[in-house]
């Protein structure tokens, strides 16, 4: 079977400063497969260049078509969501308009309002917040806000970058499972870039350790899991 | 106290006036940061479109409402054609190609049309209007209807619509807009295109009263920055509010404190002012920045 998302030879660079150093690696349609490294290793800008957001070569090949030269805007429309470091949130506008952006390209309006009731009965907590400024809520309230944006795509491909970042343990927990639950009944599949590798491996099928630019290493997660360099570096025992 | 309610009132459809203008120039500052130093000679050159249909023979409100289209055709054409490729340039430049813009309106319009002042129709009735025991003219009163409607309609169109809630997300967050699809560019030029059409409705229903010549929005623009600073140039709602205390404000002390010479310096002194004493304005937000 061919992958969802097949990336090979992929360069990119913010003005002269090259950041990733040719990565290959492809995604299962269903799965869930994570890039761990540490920071400054190259996995959000892995992540931007998948949507266009950074000067790239190389081939990024989204089910069966070359994406890599389409406008950022462009890739949304093919059911590609992307939850951006630092969430990204319209700090501005209420939480309920927030996920609308979210359904933004989508024409079946009918479907995006029960969108609304399937995402507030994940995370209840953005219904009774919904009418509150998005700027005004809690950062993992606005990481929940920011997954559930996505999520009103109805994506087929979902791109996490850091969903773990700067929350407590509570509700990093409770995100994951919420993930892991969409990834099985929604059959969506999920591409997460993490730093907390142990949580990841957790969640993740299969995962690619990404070190100054270069794939290193890859694998299903329990491979990674038990090898001795990752265990010291990035799991800690 | 007749004398004086007229004043104000007077005040109120001069503000409406700058509310419109102030409006515009916060629409186009939220998106990008710039204050459109041209705004005011689009709506004048706007004013003259509606002039030489009138003139041409298309009756007022059919004229009316095609301009508002041209404006906004026009709005998004210089937007795409002269804005677009100074999107990143420094401000400064940004700032001399918006002067370029005034000056070449300007020009353009004296070409055109002379320096010659025009008289220029208004929709509404030439006797004064009845309320109460109080005589008002229906040109002011007519004026402040349009301007109320154009607020209206422009708040129920950022407020409820999916095209107004994706302006102003791609006005406050250009890369989050852009991951969930919509097409950022497009989204500043169709904002250029309401501001230069609510230029246009401005530019229309003042020239009755200033008369038609290509400086004729030299003083206004200055009331429109009071306006959109008293308010908070970030913020639409406090620009019109803003545009109505500095009509009123400025026909009340040119009427019985400053006389009417030194109006236009009453602008300047409200933007120092403002600029020293609360920079933000009444209603803007206090933009804090971690260092």
């Amino acid at each position: 079977m061919a992958a969802l998302l097949q990336v090979s030879g992929l360069h990119a660079a913010y003005g002269q400063t090259r950041v990733l150093h040719g990565i290959d690696f492809a995604l299962e349609e269903g799965s869930i497969t994570a890039l761990l490294g540490a920071n400054g290793a190259g996995k959000t800008t892995t992540l931007r260049a998948l949507c266009n957001m950074v000067q790239t070569t190389g081939a990024i090949s989204y089910a069966g078509t070359r994406i890599e030269t389409r406008a950022t805007e462009d890739i949304v429309r093919l059911g590609i969501a992307h939850v951006p470091d630092g969430r990204g949130t319209f700090v501005n506008l209420s939480t309920e308009e927030n996920l609308r952006l979210g359904a933004y390209v989508r024409k079946d309006r009918r479907a995006v309002e029960q969108d609304f009731e399937r995402i507030y009965s994940y995370f209840p907590r953005l219904k009774e917040r919904r009418h509150q400024q998005a700027g005004t809520l809690s950062g993992g309230e606005q990481q929940m806000l920011a997954v559930s944006r996505a999520l009103m795509l109805r994506p087929r491909l979902l791109l996490l970058d850091e969903p773990s970042f700067g929350l407590a343990p509570l509700i990093v927990r409770e995100i994951f499972d919420i993930m892991r639950a969409i990834n099985q009944s929604e059959k969506v599949s999920i591409l997460l870039v993490e730093q907390n590798a142990a949580m990841a491996l957790d969640l993740a099928d299969h995962a690619y350790l990404i070190e100054t630019g270069r794939v290193v290493l890859s694998g299903t997660s329990a491979e990674i899991r038990s090898n001795d360099a990752v265990r010291r570096s990035y799991l800690g025992y | 106290m007749d004398a004086f309610l007229n004043q104000v009132f007077a005040g109120l459809a001069t503000g409406g006036i700058y509310a419109s203008l102030a409006l515009a120039l916060v629409m186009i500052y939220q998106a990008t940061h710039h204050v459109n130093f041209a705004q005011g000679e689009i709506a004048m050159f706007a004013t003259y479109i509606a002039w030489t249909l009138i003139n041409a023979g298309v009756p007022y409100w059919p004229a009316f409402f095609l301009t508002v289209a041209i404006a906004f055709v026009l709005g998004v054409l210089i937007e795409r054609i002269i804005v677009r490729p100074v999107e990143r340039a420094p401000v400064l430049s940004v700032v001399v190609v918006f002067i370029g813009l005034l000056v070449i309106f300007n020009s353009l319009a004296g070409w055109i049309y002379t320096y010659t002042i025009k008289v220029f129709p208004s929709p509404f009735p030439k006797e004064p209007v009845h309320l109460g025991s109080h005589l008002f003219s229906a040109h002011q009163i007519g004026a402040v209807g349009v301007t109320l409607v154009v607020l209206v309609l422009l708040y129920a169109f950022f407020r409820f619509t999916p095209l107004g809630l994706a302006m102003r997300a791609a006005a406050q967050n250009p890369d989050s807009s852009r991951l969930v699809g919509i097409r950022v560019g497009w989204m500043l030029a169709l904002g250029w295109g309401l501001a230069a059409s609510i230029g246009a409705i401005a530019g229309m229903m003042v020239a009755p009263t200033v008369y038609l010549d290509p400086n004729m929005m030299a003083g206004i623009l200055l009331y429109a920055f009071a306006s959109a600073l008293v308010g908070g140039i970030d913020n639409p709602g406090g620009a019109v509010l803003g545009g109505f205390i500095v009509g009123v404000l400025e026909n009340l002390l040119g009427a019985y404190v400053i006389g009417n010479e030194l109006k236009l310096a009453f602008a300047l002194v409200l933007i120092v002012g403002v600029l020293v004493v609360r920079p933000s304005g009444l209603f803007g937000r206090v933009h804090v920045t971690r260092v």
